[in-house]
């Protein structure tokens, strides 16, 4: 697709790419929107306009209406005039999409990354595998709450989804 | 047919939209802080579920008025209550923590099945809505079936305060499975809805369940109420729709 875009269109695209990758989610600073994995695709359609589409994670998150207006500021902070986010359903977010570096940003900051498999996640503070479910729900729609059992610290768990 | 494609999204956004409203109120006033938290991340879920239908049907409704004033907000906020099609059982009251649990329960095993069915949908946008919902309603259906296990085998007060809740909101729970005209109308183009095999799913479920949790389940053939599709409702829907669309009613228009 990408290579049937001028030069000055490819230019554009990596200048969005590079621009998204500076919004960050506002729940979660230390993730960009990138690190997420929302951002599907950023193309040309045959008007020249920017097509961003977003694959929102959770039905009801706040986040995901304030990280459209995030978008839109930056894209007009840098001149972008002729835009449009545009919501992708199919197929819908998963955890899977979420890149490794993001989840070493999440690990870094406290918080246990989506992980597959059925054993608890492994305490973000001291490592230790023996941690318990508090709740299946927590301080945001995408994570749960588990207590380390060594270290006793409580800890979000961001849920596999 | 779009416009029973719009009736129908209304159907399914009001339903989780009137939970919603209702659960909320146990915002800060959960039993202990985690339950607090999770009743109203649940919440949250089938807000968002319900805009996701809102906006869709507003999206149509536009479409075939040629016009752009219908919103997800002029759907939830400016109808009166003989538009809404929720179920009833959406709209009966909290109670105490066992009677909001069971009316949860009962919702979530059907939203369960009704979402698997729909994520097949032939109509994309309603399919990706189902789909997404589908896996947050696994989370709730966790959570619910072990509360309803805790609290029946609770303790002696537990129990018997969810027999109890369980006998007031049975008779809400089979118009779930007796489709509306509009439901017929969908199913004849051919959405994929099968109410005898989503009755069934729900029944095994809930069994299942109870056996666990050592409640009886009623009899499924026990009379049932109904109403709510077809908007008439019990008395609690309009002091609901009182109190949440107040602001937008008096003061019409206001935003944050």
């Amino acid at each position: 697709m990408e290579s049937t875009y001028n030069i000055a269109q490819q230019a554009s695209i990596k200048k969005v790419w590079a621009l998204l990758e500076g919004i960050s989610d506002p729940e979660i600073p230390v993730l960009s929107i990138l690190d997420l994995g929302i951002v599907r695709s950023v193309t040309f359609d045959a008007d020249k306009k920017i097509i961003i589409s977003i694959t929102p994670t959770y039905s009801g998150c706040p986040a995901m209406d304030m990280i459209s207006i995030n978008i839109r500021l930056a894209m007009a902070a840098e001149g972008f005039k002729h835009f449009e986010l545009k919501q992708t359903l199919i197929p819908a977010w998963t955890t899977d999409w979420m890149t490794e570096t993001g989840k070493e940003k999440l690990k870094a900051y406290g918080i246990a990354p989506p992980k597959s498999g059925n054993e608890n996640p492994a305490c973000p503070q001291c490592k230790s595998e023996n941690t318990a479910l508090l709740s299946q729900f927590g301080s945001t729609a995408c994570k749960a709450l588990y207590q380390c059992q060594d270290c006793r610290e409580p800890f979000d768990y961001f849920k596999c989804h | 047919m779009n416009n029973n494609i719009y009736n129908y999204l209304l159907q399914l956004a009001d339903s989780s939209l009137i939970l919603a409203q209702q659960n909320g109120t146990w915002c800060g006033h959960g039993p202990i802080l985690e339950q607090d938290i999770a009743i109203t991340n649940i919440t949250l879920d089938l807000l968002g579920q319900a805009r996701n239908f809102y906006q869709y049907a507003a999206q149509i409704k536009n479409e075939v008025d040629g016009s752009s004033s219908n919103t997800e907000d002029s759907l939830a906020y400016l109808r009166g209550e003989r538009e809404f099609r929720n179920l009833l059982l959406c709209e009966q009251p909290n109670g105490d923590w066992a009677q909001t649990i069971v009316r949860q329960f009962f919702y979530t095993i059907y939203l369960e099945s009704l979402y698997a069915a729909l994520s097949n949908c032939e109509d994309e946008q309603l399919a990706g809505i189902a789909i997404k919902s589908l896996k947050e309603i696994k989370y709730h259906s966790t959570w619910c079936s072990d509360w309803v296990c805790r609290l029946g085998d609770g303790t002696e007060e537990s129990k018997e305060r969810m027999e109890q809740a369980v006998d007031n909101l049975w008779s809400y729970t089979g118009e779930m499975f007796i489709p509306s005209d509009i439901e017929e109308k969908v199913i004849a183009a051919g959405f994929p809805l099968d109410f005898p095999a989503m009755k069934s799913q729900w029944l095994q479920k809930v069994n299942e369940v109870f056996i666990e949790a050592t409640l009886t389940i009623p009899d499924a053939n026990a009379f049932m109420q109904t109403g709510g599709k077809q908007g008439i409702h019990t008395e609690k829907l309009g002091f609901i729709l009182a109190e949440m669309q107040y602001l937008q009613r008096v003061h019409p228009g206001a935003a944050w």
